[in-house]
């Protein structure tokens, strides 16, 4: 039975992993290789790495990253954060990467979605969205708008518009954050989550709001999320991917139990 | 040991190179040099991708130097679209055949409420005394990602269950497909690519 995967996302700045509100306060929280290795052995299902360095001079310092991390790593592992070319995508394949996470220049240049699909797969390309419900639309989840350069610039597109035209140029997946839910604690966006999910056919995965096991099963089920991501909800109550995922089985959702 | 792996331009070669490197092969990497085929110990074909790549294989010759191989007795992996193409050919891409090593054809999954592709961990359930699987239990998790599947047949060595049952491993004397990626299922993925560098022949060319 196909079961559903906790991903554990580490926001990386400088080659270092970071922990923070909204980029705010942020704290040294370890190495990004150490970090990935701990959360593979505990159960997480596949590993994100998420660069917030996005300058010129970090992108050398990515890739070291991405190699190091990448080097005993075997479970699927997805980097995004200033990837804007196919070939800023082929380099970071080249050291290690399985997937890459497009975000702001795909919604400058959809075509990029094409480009690295048609040559490493569709399941090697990550579409995330940043959405944030929009209370004057007609509908406002469907409708909510898509938002680039870490929440703070509107592009006037609808989420289930952009997801669907994602997928036609070959996405192999989604990454969803809700913007209202992200950092509150308060649960995922179910409705804007299942909005999605709907609507493709490629896998959807939850992002922002999770504080408590309730919220995972929660989007698992009504918001039929294929996964989540768990990124502070380690800092805060939930030691690690394998107490989160016992949690999880208890409460009748299919996961994979780390042997 | 030496593993030569097919490189036929669909997709990215590292994390299999990275896990076969990993368990201290040392790893050979040709797109087109028939010599590197004939002299093999073993051969990884990877695969990601669409079906329709793997015409480089015939373009090539390497298909022809394959064959030969797996005749030899030479143990053979083929990985996801890899392991498809050694079934007669897959619906997507009709026109291209594949090595026929096995008779039956690769089709998309059924239309059904299920998303396709199938992508996440699903389990194993393992069929035979398979030596490719040896060691893994019965319910043992393992990372997918496609949306074509082989049929289950005598040859399958695990089944899956997702929409149908398909047939997630096959093995027939010293040719094995998995449809997962091992190189990207955790300890469980890294048992059996052990399991593949280890396998001997045992005297049945």
């Amino acid at each position: 039975m196909i079961t559903k995967r906790i991903i554990a996302c580490l926001d990386v700045h400088d080659g270092r992993v970071v922990k923070g509100v909204k980029f705010v306060d942020i704290v040294d929280a370890g190495d990004p290789a150490t970090q990935a290795a701990r959360h593979a052995r505990e159960g997480a299902d596949e590993i994100v790495l998420l660069d917030i360095t996005a300058t010129h001079e970090g992108r050398a310092t990515l890739l070291d990253t991405v190699r190091r991390t990448a080097r005993e790593l075997f479970v699927p592992f997805c980097v995004g954060g200033g990837i804007r070319t196919a070939d800023d995508a082929a380099q970071v394949f080249d050291a290690g990467a399985d997937k890459v996470s497009v975000n702001s220049a795909a919604l400058a240049d959809p075509t990029l979605i094409d480009a690295i699909g048609r040559s490493f797969g569709a399941q090697a390309v990550v579409v995330a969205i940043d959405a944030k419900r929009d209370p004057k639309a007609a509908d406002p989840v469907r409708d909510a708008e898509v938002f680039v350069q870490g929440g703070r610039k509107p592009t006037g597109r609808r989420v289930v518009e952009w997801a669907r035209e994602a997928e036609q140029r070959g996405a192999g997946e989604i990454l969803l954050t809700s913007m209202d839910s992200d950092g509150t604690r308060a649960g995922f966006d179910c409705e804007l989550t299942a909005a999605v999910s709907e609507a493709v056919r490629i896998p959807v995965i939850a992002s922002g709001g999770a504080g408590t096991v309730k919220h995972f099963a929660d989007v698992f089920g009504r918001g039929k999320a294929d996964a989540a991501l768990a990124a502070s909800i380690f800092h805060f109550g939930v030691s690690s991917a394998r107490s989160l995922k016992e949690e999880l089985a208890k409460a009748g959702v299919s996961v994979r139990l780390p042997c | 040991m030496r593993v030569t792996v097919i490189d036929y331009k669909a997709g990215n070669l590292t994390s299999v190179l990275k896990a076969l490197r990993h368990l201290g092969a040392e790893t050979i990497v040709t797109d087109g040099d028939l010599a590197m085929v004939e002299a093999a110990e073993r051969i990884v074909l990877p695969g990601v991708g669409h079906f329709a790549a793997t015409e480089r294989l015939d373009a090539t010759g390497l298909t022809g130097a394959i064959r030969a191989a797996i005749a030899r007795g030479v143990p053979f992996l083929g990985i996801c679209v890899g392991m498809q193409w050694l079934y007669a050919g897959s619906s997507e891409a009709p026109r291209q055949p594949g090595l026929g090593y096995f008779s039956e054809k690769c089709a998309r999954f059924a239309e059904s409420s299920e998303k396709v592709p199938h992508v996440g961990w699903n389990s194993l359930e393992i069929r035979k005394g398979s030596r490719l699987l040896a060691g893994v239990e019965p319910g043992e998790f393992v990372y997918f990602t496609h949306s074509f599947k082989a049929p289950v047949t005598a040859d399958a060595a695990a089944v899956t269950q997702y929409i149908e049952p398909f047939a997630s491993a096959v093995e027939r004397g010293n040719v094995m497909g998995v449809q997962f990626h091992p190189e990207k299922s955790g300890a469980t993925g890294v048992k059996i690519l052990r399991n593949f560098l280890s396998w001997e022949a045992t005297g049945t060319k």
